[in-house]
């Protein structure tokens, strides 16, 4: 009787030995690795699945990083790839393979057919970067007064999005919208796990009941309160049925930098520090 | 309208699980009557068992320590007090096909998936008002302890509250206290992949058993008392891409249920079981096959993964025995290309008789669809006494299409449509009064932008009738996607959209609402705009309140007439279930769930 416990018990050990020696075999090694077909296959089921971050033609959308880059944050191998593509990013908005509550899940074969697909469309010499990462770090903290509001590496204000991670995470083309436009597409501010769109970096202005006027960026929202942080960094927990007045603007508290303010060379230089700490 | 009252002194309502449905909630009704056990639900058999159980009870307690010293106590409210204990430790009744016919007579409890089978989500309930309801507090709180998002409407009957909840669990609670009495789990096979979550919106109830649709495309029966399988049958191969998530409707001595799978190219059907055996009675096919009628409206081979899954709950006219139930998207989804034709019944209204399945008229909401926009919104049954209406037997349905259809449910006519929310796809009508898609509104390779988007102007969130008011309350959003189209080969059990869509990004931020929409005219007479979409379900009680909930975690109640909210809790988690009313021991509560947890409130 204990015999055949233990027997079993063994046998069970070993077949789950195996099945996780062959189940880590087939998430090792794309099967599809160069395949032209497959590279086309995985290109539709790019657009279904991942498009509305990443943008057509994996060059990045205004949430997600540009994927046609060789120099990835999060991978290097095809294998790491398809283990964030099933499990997604602890910390980033990037779910875990067929989470995001809209959409069917991949099977690993889709899985791998993407991997080569945006294996197919990588631009294999990386463009030299434009601007200048010291100068640009010296402008950030310096003249252009970006730190006023923005943190990188611990440094900095709080009033705007942390950027430590934007140049691993953003086009090069996203990061110069957003300073050039900051109101044309506000930046994520929190994300809660059950809610379906995160808080924007919206500005809120309202009058208190005292007669206080407060302008600031919501923390979040909900119908019934609002948490604001001011330029001062001050931060105001409101009931909105408590206030005189209360107005929400997708007009963002981030000057807009025109090319007379902040010179295409400059911004290129800001843009290659941000990547510079974004690649760490 | 028949109100409940609640001024009784609280013992008759204490009985009135059992006894209320016998006399019901007639005001100023005398004392219950004393054969409370001929209640309808009771065989003769368990009837002489209850009463012979009730002799021997009465008898200990006349002569029980308790008594000792008071044995002046009437014998009329010694009775009370031993039927209350009787009910509340002993039996409850069984929820039979009459019971839901007449729902209305019993608002203490919440029968069926919307509430009654006209699908209204109203509930006579009254004692939480717009007077009481700034005192409505939170009395119990059930964490399922489990991810993903709760969509399920409670059932309650006779003081037990049975639930749903992720991953295919079904629970039976106390419905005063939240304390579970039995938890159910189907074990899921490790392969499903349903589209949207595992999620499942309710079950049905019927006798001495709750059913339950699962993911793997069971459907079983749980026995009411205990949750154990008394039965269980696979309607489908869920390895082709067929589940359920569906609250399935009893009618009569059947479970009726529709399938889900609109993204994987299956051939949707709404079955009908024996709610005894589980012996499937009949099969509707919502894709025609060679030599029925409609399969001209499919090219070529396509009908075989033609899609129109009916995956949420229909209606049920006892009237005319006709069960409405409506139906989702052809496959696949966003690329008409191939299936040239109307693409019948997807996107329809089905009047289906009851006892055979047989198609008695069909309403096609969006012809040829090719954004995804399922019509498998709850068709709700209204019916207009004033003159001048152009139909008295009436159903409304807020499409997900952005149009809110008024049908006459006798012959199947469109009566009207009317834009509800940011509609771009339509700008004509056909002869018939239904609106027309532009050519221009087809999805294409590069993409372009179409309102309302995906999702729809609403989804699955279910609406409610108010007929107080005579208003329809519907959860609405504003949003616009870029669709594009892909080619995809169709492959047995793998997404099957032939599409994508995205978030257009010059596009306004998406905006969610509550609509108040007056069916005479479908003209909007409120709105409520949320600080974003929810997917939360309305309510409507006689209270004069509307309750909803949102993406933030609020639990709202809003005045009926003007969409004012009266009063909020936070509940931390966002909704995307419909709350229900019920009443125990003469208390009204309200019921939602909310992250991963089900919530009641009620008045201190």
């Amino acid at each position: 009787m204990r015999n055949t416990f233990l027997r079993r018990f063994v046998s069970s050990l070993l077949l789950s030995c195996a099945m996780a020696a062959s189940s880590a075999a087939a998430d090792d090694r794309n099967p599809f690795a160069g395949d032209a077909r497959a590279a086309k296959a995985g290109e539709y089921e790019f657009r279904i699945n991942c498009a509305l971050c990443h943008g057509l033609g994996a060059r990045g959308g205004g949430r997600g990083p540009d994927l046609t880059r060789v120099q990835k944050k999060h991978v290097h191998s095809d294998a790491e790839m398809f283990q964030v593509i099933s499990n997604g990013i602890p910390g980033t908005v990037m779910p875990a393979n067929g989470t995001n509550g809209q959409g069917v899940g991949m099977t690993d074969e889709e899985i791998w057919q993407i991997i080569t697909y945006i294996r197919s469309v990588e631009v294999k010499a990386p463009a030299k970067p434009i601007g200048n990462a010291a100068h640009g770090k010296e402008l950030f903290y310096g003249d252009a007064n970006c730190s006023l509001c923005h943190m990188v590496e611990g440094k900095g204000g709080r009033v705007g999005p942390e950027l430590s991670a934007v140049g691993g995470s953003r086009t090069r083309e996203a990061i110069i919208d957003s300073v050039r436009n900051p109101s044309r597409r506000l930046a994520w501010g929190l994300t809660e796990s059950t809610k379906e769109f995160p808080q924007e970096y919206e500005t809120i202005t309202v009058v208190t009941a005292d007669g206080k006027e407060i302008k600031g960026v919501a923390l979040n929202e909900d119908s019934f309160s609002v948490q604001v942080m001011d330029s001062s960094e001050q931060i105001y927990l409101l009931d909105k049925d408590k206030l005189r007045s209360f107005k929400k603007s997708r007009e963002s508290m981030m000057p807009q930098y025109k090319p007379d303010t902040l010179s295409d060379k400059d911004l290129e230089d800001i843009v290659a520090y941000l990547i510079s700490v974004g690649a760490k | 309208m028949r109100r409940c009252s609640f001024d009784d002194g609280g013992l008759r309502s204490r009985v009135g699980s059992a006894a209320a449905f016998e006399q019901p909630w007639k005001s100023g009704a005398s004392a219950p009557r004393k054969d409370v056990f001929r209640a309808s639900g009771f065989s003769p058999r368990s009837r002489q068992r209850l009463k012979a159980a009730y002799s021997r009870l009465r008898a200990a307690a006349l002569k029980g320590p308790l008594f000792y010293g008071r044995a002046r106590v009437p014998v009329r409210i010694l009775n009370a007090l031993l039927l209350a204990a009787f009910f509340a430790t002993a039996a409850h009744a069984q929820v039979t096909f009459d019971r839901i016919v007449n729902s209305s007579k019993e608002p203490q409890n919440w029968l069926t998936y919307s509430g009654d089978y006209a699908g209204r989500r109203f509930s006579a309930l009254d004692q939480v008002n717009k007077k009481t309801v700034r005192s409505l507090v939170a009395k119990w709180v059930y964490q399922t302890a489990a991810t993903g998002k709760l969509e399920t409407t409670p059932l309650v009957a006779d003081g037990i509250l049975y639930a749903t909840a992720q991953d295919d669990r079904a629970l039976a609670l106390d419905a005063r206290t939240g304390r579970p009495t039995w938890m159910y789990q189907h074990p899921l096979p490790a392969d499903i992949r349903p589209c949207c979550g595992h999620v499942n919106r309710g079950l049905a109830i019927l006798g001495d058993k709750v059913f339950l649709g699962t993911l793997d495309a069971h459907v079983i029966a749980l026995d009411t008392k205990t949750g154990n399988v008394i039965w269980d049958v696979v309607a489908a191969d869920y390895r082709n891409g067929y589940s359920f998530t569906v609250a399935p409707l009893a009618v009569k001595n059947l479970v009726v249920i529709g399938v889900s799978g609109g993204e994987y190219g299956v051939r949707g059907f709404i079955d009908a079981y024996d709610a005894a055996t589980g012996e499937r009675k009949w099969r509707f096919y919502t894709v025609p096959g060679p030599g029925e009628p409609g399969h001209e409206t499919w090219e070529g081979d396509s009908w075989k993964v033609g899609g129109a899954p009916a995956w949420n709950t229909g209606t049920y006219d006892a009237a005319t025995n006709q069960i409405f139930w409506p139906t989702g998207n052809p496959a696949p989804s966003n690329r008409g290309e191939g299936r040239a034709g109307d693409n019948l019944y997807s996107n329809s209204l089905l009047a289906l008789n009851a006892d055979t399945g047989k198609l008695n008229w069909y309403f096609q909401f969006t012809k040829h669809d090719e954004h995804d926009w399922d019509a498998t919104q709850v068709p709700v049954m209204i019916d207009v006494e004033k003159p001048n209406s152009a139909g008295k037997h009436l159903i409304a349905q807020a499409n997900r299409n952005g149009f809110f259809y008024v049908i006459d449910r006798t012959s199947g006519r469109l009566i009207s449509a009317n834009a509800y929310g940011k509609t771009t796809w339509s700008d004509t009508k056909d002869a018939e009064g239904r609106p027309v898609a532009k050519k221009e509104a087809s999805p294409t390779l590069e993409g372009h932008t179409v309102c309302p988007g995906a999702l729809g102007t609403t989804n699955f969130m279910a609406p409610a009738f108010d007929p107080q008011t005579e208003l329809f309350y519907v959860t609405a959003r504003d949003q616009c996607d870029i669709f594009s189209t892909a080619p995809q080969p169709y492959e047995a059990g793998h997404a099957f959209y032939g599409s994508a869509y995205f978030p257009s990004e010059e596009a306004e931020p998406y905006r969610g609402f509550l609509k108040a929409i007056d069916p005479a005219t479908g003209e909007i007479k409120w709105t409520f705009e949320h600080t974003s979409p929810t997917w939360s379900g309305v309510l409507s009680t006689a209270g004069g309140l509307v309750f909803t909930g949102d993406a933030e975690g609020n639990f709202i109640a809003l005045d009926a007439a003007a969409g004012k909210p009266l009063w909020h809790f936070q509940m931390g988690g966002a909704v995307y279930a419909a709350p229900i009313a019920f009443a125990v021991d003469g208390k009204e509560y309200l019921a939602i769930a909310a992250g991963s947890a089900l919530y009641a409130f009620g008045l201190p």
